[in-house]
């Protein structure tokens, strides 16, 4: 699982399965991922209101899951839950998980 | 109705018949005739000619879905696009089901917009942004869920003294540009 993670991380996953960010239902802000990298900068782009969207559906653990196939950040996403965060706050602690996780792959 | 270089010209009789006939399409040649003081075969030649011409295109029933119990939401989206991708991205929205119209248009930005239903919000989120939002070209889409339906409608052609003309269409399918 390692290995795969870390080999999508530099090309990113084809354009039908990269994570597009939106504020409320149907309403797509333009800003999309295909590789974790990506997302870490779109994280730090994107308005928070879509970060509170996407995170309190769940919406993050699925692309990891799913496309990424990264059980272990998904699993870090989900520990957040319990710190109820909204707004730059939220925005911190994710865009700060992802970079640690990001570090722990390339690294290890 | 007369032909002259590909381009039609109705007559008052054609735009009463169509006026009639977008009134109740299930009603007979004989009652449309009775009513305009004209025989029934001159009802159903002229019906026919508009057929084939294709200004008549179809007759379809108009259900009412709330009442018939299926559950849907409806919602108009507006997808903002790069000017090179918004005929492709338009076209790729008519080949979907659940899309009912389609258009473009231009204010300050070019802009296709849809009639879209799903089963519920969720599925209508899911088809937007599996569907709609990777198509190359659509650069941010904003929708809104309909929450009342006032009025629905088909334009209705009313008979006018003024002639009208309508674009011999070659092709069946062929998209009419407004």
């Amino acid at each position: 699982m390692r290995e795969e993670v870390k080999r999508r991380i530099p090309g990113g996953v084809p354009r039908e399965k990269a994570f597009y960010f939106f504020t409320s239902i149907g309403n797509y802000t333009g800003k999309s991922a295909s590789s974790l990298e990506e997302f870490m900068e779109k994280l730090m782009e994107v308005n928070t209101k879509s970060l509170e969207f996407h995170f309190y559906r769940e919406d993050f653990e699925k692309w990891f899951i799913e496309v990424l196939q990264d059980q272990e950040l998904a699993e870090e996403f989900r520990k957040l839950y319990a710190l109820k965060l909204t707004g730059e706050p939220l925005r911190n602690q994710l865009y700060k998980t992802v970079e640690t996780h990001l570090k722990h792959l390339t690294t290890s | 109705m007369k032909v002259r270089n590909n381009v039609f010209s109705l007559d008052s009789t054609d735009l009463k018949i169509l006026e009639a006939l977008q009134e109740d399409a299930r009603q007979t040649y004989t009652t449309i005739g009775k009513r305009l003081g004209i025989a029934h075969s001159t009802v159903y030649d002229r019906v026919k000619r508009m057929e084939n011409y294709g200004i008549i295109k179809s007759y379809k029933a108009l259900i009412d879905a709330e009442k018939a119990g299926v559950k849907q939401v409806t919602a108009i989206m507006v997808i903002y696009t790069d000017p090179k991708e918004s005929e492709k991205v338009a076209e790729k929205l008519c080949e979907c089901l659940n899309v009912l119209e389609v258009y473009t248009s231009l204010s300050e930005e070019l802009q296709v917009i849809a009639k879209v239903v799903a089963e519920s919000q969720e599925s209508l989120h899911e088809f937007i942004a599996k569907s709609i939002a990777p198509l190359p070209g659509v650069l941010r889409i904003r929708t809104s869920m309909v929450t009342k339906k006032f009025k629905e409608s088909q334009p209705i052609i009313v008979n006018n003294p003024r002639k009208l003309t309508v674009a011999k269409e070659k092709e069946d399918g062929k998209r009419k540009k407004i």
